[in-house]
């Protein structure tokens, strides 16, 4: 690997969650030496909201973006000292924190950079020509005859000023300016560099601080203590059967919300493990066994007509060959290996909560209206837990620990335990989806009718257990994530009718786990044009190919083709004996407006024991302008692993009352020896928008697998996960 | 009531005290919480994803499931006692070269794991990296590049 190295003041010893917490007044002084903080603007049209530059020249980025783990903090960083023509180094990143953070929108749907970063780029490339024009004023020359380099002005007689000694310390009260002229990219040093990360040096070396490490002096630990049904009352509770340990300050009961809390985290824990309280029955789930006939039984809202071309009905009752599948996906958790944690102060009847939450400025909303408090009062803050791929936990532990804070009156750190993250971290929904697509005689698609039995709701606010539990102001509508996208399909068929069945409930708390919706839609629509090119005896991929009107999704699949080595043919592949391999390609237009992404899986099937085995994925991305060709690839590698372990092995079981996959032992993922070896090709466009890269290459993977099974053994696969007795059941009824 | 036991603890080359209400608490709790170690951390309390790893005596040994009546004078090592940013362990600097990091959570494990396993086999086989691994859970799908790291590290090794 050649990776340019960085050597950043403060994250060099990877302290950067530090700085948003403790050092953020030093920084603000600097940057605002007037003073308060409720100086420093946090409007999106103003530059002041975005960048501060001090006496030294060094630079603030404020963003309301925050990094998960996916390394958008030294990419946000490249983009502004790329924009700013200053040296990486002196680049600081405040992230996440309701004071002085733009609120940029939630860190999902792979837009920090698409968004995030050009709303960060666009401010500079203001600042950038605002300090031009007062260079020029101030050397008596004219902009032309200035040369930036390293966050100074030269002339070229050799007078020189730099960014600190025009503007240092002080605001630039200015409006982002959407004509400011960008950097043309021919230029660019800094961005489309492998920069390594900032916090990487601190992870390695255990000097890094993540929520999970994070600490208030005087704090208390508390637990949560979830009833055994999802909707169970609280009838009693023994407070004396946790008297016996020592540390116990209190136990806290607020209608269905129990918890505890104590001097230290193991008190906590056991004071939690322990504790004795009475609970009515509740079997409000349905019987996992029958979970589809639930589904599709649930009553159905509103419709979305996601795409509608000419007459579908009428093209099916004329077309040669009439294909009809029903596909499913099944529940999954976010997992993430650091169960979620927060801390929350209540003092002088304000709140501040350090949370992981990928949306800071909406937990503040959130945290407010539980409390009954005015969002002025209430400072959410971000210091970066372990990984999260979308509305995980991190909401639910500050809500808990809020509750907590406000009965104990001092501050309160929580951390779930793993079977609180498995049990009750919101779950990507369960989605059913029914296909019909005809073809003429001469093996041309005539029809493609879809319909998606899936959750109403978008990506909103995600009610709080606690607040729920409590019985406290929360939000009552469903947030599943924008799950519609990429229901309708890349491809120009002459009659096409793409439908969601919007329901009005779903099993679990529904929440969007890394590309909800375009994963499920993507898998169900990509192994059914899978099943009209076999039913047409066409290669997959020239298939495909003969139905894109897109010159860089065309150029996408072609890349792919020589990438992987495909070998044109129809599929089946016919193989015979015990092991069985095939390979399968899948494409995607991220909601079909972003990133082109496709890839194809090479897998050897089992046909004793039904085992798939992944063995090599090559993935072609095009997400427009590269800002970190390796932070791309670490996201391209992560979607592959993380996917092929959601399709093989991931399914959430429950009974009437619960979750029942607690563990990583009922709920296993993908262990080293089961990894595939990943292949990747990035197609940079340097001229072009920078799109998402966080998630989208996820979506082609399970239809990637199930093609490739298909090509491997001539059986479908139609319902994720693909288990051993899955496979088997389907061997035996093909 | 119990009464509060000082147990002393040979940590990074150092001896430290810690005073605990229960000698049976796990020795993860002791390591973060009275030790301010950010090294070792709680992933699932159960034995089963690694991110609480640390050596004693050279061994890998899962501090979550650890009772600190265990450990006796044996002499633990955690992520920080390996290396430094300035003075990193093999493993470590070869992490970093790789890039063999997400978010990061469980990577003390992985680096912890891939010492104690080095330390005993030399040139390994990429297949021999991933069963040593094999009870150790990454969730954001950095397996490829922690294997390439481990790899590296055991060449300089």
């Amino acid at each position: 690997m050649n990776l340019t190295q960085s050597t950043r003041r403060d994250f060099l010893k990877g302290t950067g969650a530090l700085v948003v917490s403790f050092s953020l007044a030093p920084i603000l002084d600097r940057a605002y030496p007037r003073g308060a903080t409720a100086a420093k603007p946090v409007a999106l049209d103003e530059v002041d909201s975005f960048l501060a530059i001090d006496e030294k020249g060094a630079v603030t980025v404020f963003t309301g973006k925050v990094d998960l783990g996916t390394g958008v903090r030294t990419a946000l960083a490249q983009i502004a000292a790329e924009e700013l023509d200053v040296p990486l180094r002196q680049i600081e990143i405040i992230e996440g924190n309701t004071d002085v953070t733009p609120d940029q929108g939630p860190t999902y749907g792979s837009l920090s950079i698409q968004n995030g970063g050009v709303q960060i780029r666009q401010a500079a490339a203001t600042a950038r020509r605002a300090l031009m024009e007062q260079a020029a004023q101030r050397l008596g020359v004219g902009v032309s005859d200035l040369k930036l380099e390293n966050g100074a002005f030269r002339t070229s007689s050799g007078k020189q000023v730099t960014y600190g000694e025009l503007i240092g310390g002080k605001a630039f009260e200015l409006k982002v300016d959407k004509q400011a002229p960008l950097k043309d990219p021919a230029t660019y040093k800094i961005v489309g560099q492998s920069i390594a990360r900032f916090d990487i040096p601190g992870k390695v070396t255990g000097q890094f601080t993540y929520m999970q490490d994070f600490k208030v002096s005087g704090m208390l630990h508390g637990r949560a203590v979830r009833p055994p049904g999802i909707g169970a009352e609280l009838q009693s509770v023994d407070e004396n059967s946790v008297k016996n340990i020592p540390g116990l300050v209190k136990v806290v009961h607020e209608n269905n919300f129990l918890g505890v809390v104590a001097e230290t985290e193991w008190a906590a824990i056991k004071a939690a493990a322990q504790l004795k309280a009475t609970w009515s029955k509740w079997e409000g789930l349905p019987e996992q066994s029958k979970l589809w006939e639930h589904v599709r039984a649930t009553k159905i809202n509103k419709d979305d007509v996601t795409s509608n071309v000419g007459d579908v009905q009428q093209a099916l009752q004329q077309a040669a060959k009439k294909l009809s599948a029903t596909y499913d996906f099944a529940i999954h958790t976010h997992g993430s290996i650091g169960p979620s944690c927060a801390v929350v102060e209540i003092k002088d009847g304000k709140l501040n909560c350090w949370s992981a939450s990928q949306a800071t400025h909406n937990l503040r909303k959130q945290l407010a209206a539980m409390l009954s408090m005015p969002e002025s009062d209430v400072r959410s803050l971000y210091v970066e837990g372990a990984g999260c791929y979308g509305r995980n936990s991190h909401e639910d532990a500050a809500a808990d620990a809020a509750l907590l804070a406000r009965a104990a009156g001092r501050a309160v750190r929580v951390q779930w335990m793993r079977a609180d993250e498995h049990g009750w971290d919101p779950k990507g929904c369960p989605t059913l989806i029914d296909f019909q697509g005809g073809l003429d005689a001469a093996g041309k698609v005539v029809a493609w009718y879809s319909q998606f039995f899936i959750p109403e709701g978008a990506a909103g606010n995600v009610k709080l257990v606690a607040a729920e539990l409590a019985g406290l102001p929360h939000e009552t509508a469903m947030g599943p994530g924008n799950i519609i996208q990429n229901s309708a399909i890349p491809y120009a068929f002459p009659n096409v009718r793409t439908v969601a069945h919007r329901l009005a409930d779903t099993p679990l708390r529904p929440a969007w786990i890394r590309a909800p919706g375009r994963m499920q839609n993507t898998f169900a629509n990509e192994a059914f044009m899978d099943e009209l090119a076999a039913a047409a005896g066409a290669d997959p991929l020239e298939f495909r190919l003969s139905y894109i009107n897109d010159p860089r999704g065309t150029e996408l699949l072609k890349r792919l083709a020589r990438l992987a080595k495909w070998e044109g043919r129809s599929s089946p592949k016919h193989d015979s004996g015990d092991i069985a391999a095939g390979r399968g390609v899948s494409y995607v237009k991220y909601e079909l407006v972003r990133t082109y992404v496709g890839a194809v899986a090479s897998v050897e099937v089992n046909r004793k024991t039904g085992d798939i085995r992944v063995k090599h994925v090559a993935v072609v991305q095009d997400c427009g302008q590269i800002i970190n060709p390796d932070g791309v690839k670490n996201q391209i590698e992560g979607c592959v692993v993380q996917t092929v372990s959601r399709v093989l092995k991931e399914e959430v079981t429950f009974d009437r009352s619960r979750v029942t996959s607690l563990d990583w032992a009922s709920y296993p993922i993908l262990t080293f020896p089961e990894i595939p070896d990943v292949e990747i090709e990035l197609i940079d466009r340097p001229t072009e928008k920078p799109w998402g890269a966080g998630e989208p290459s996820a979506a082609v993977i399970p239809s990637a697998i199930a093609n490739a099974v298909f090509d491997a053994i001539g059986v479908r696969l139609r319902s994720v996960p693909f288990k051993p007795d899955k496979v088997r059941a389907a061997m035996q009824t093909a | 009531m119990a009464m509060a036991t000082t147990v002393s603890l040979h940590v990074n080359g150092k001896t430290q005290k810690v005073t605990v209400e229960d000698p049976d608490m796990p020795l993860l709790y002791a390591l973060r919480d009275n030790l301010g170690l950010h090294g070792p951390r709680f992933g699932c309390g159960m034995d089963q994803c690694g991110a609480c790893t640390v050596h004693i005596d050279g061994k890998a040994v899962r501090s979550c499931i650890t009772p600190l009546s265990a450990v006796g004078k044996g002499k633990i090592t955690t992520l920080e006692g390996l290396g430094t940013p300035e003075k990193p362990h093999p493993l470590q600097k070869a992490f970093i070269e790789e890039q063999a990091v997400q978010c990061g959570y469980c990577i003390n494990g992985m680096i912890m794991q891939a010492a104690a396993f080095l330390a005993r086999t030399k040139k390994p086989s990429e297949a021999e990296i991933k069963k040593a691994l094999a009870g150790n859970l990454c969730r954001c799908g950095t397996h490829l590049r922690i294997v390439r790291a481990v790899k590296r590290a055991a060449a300089s090794i």
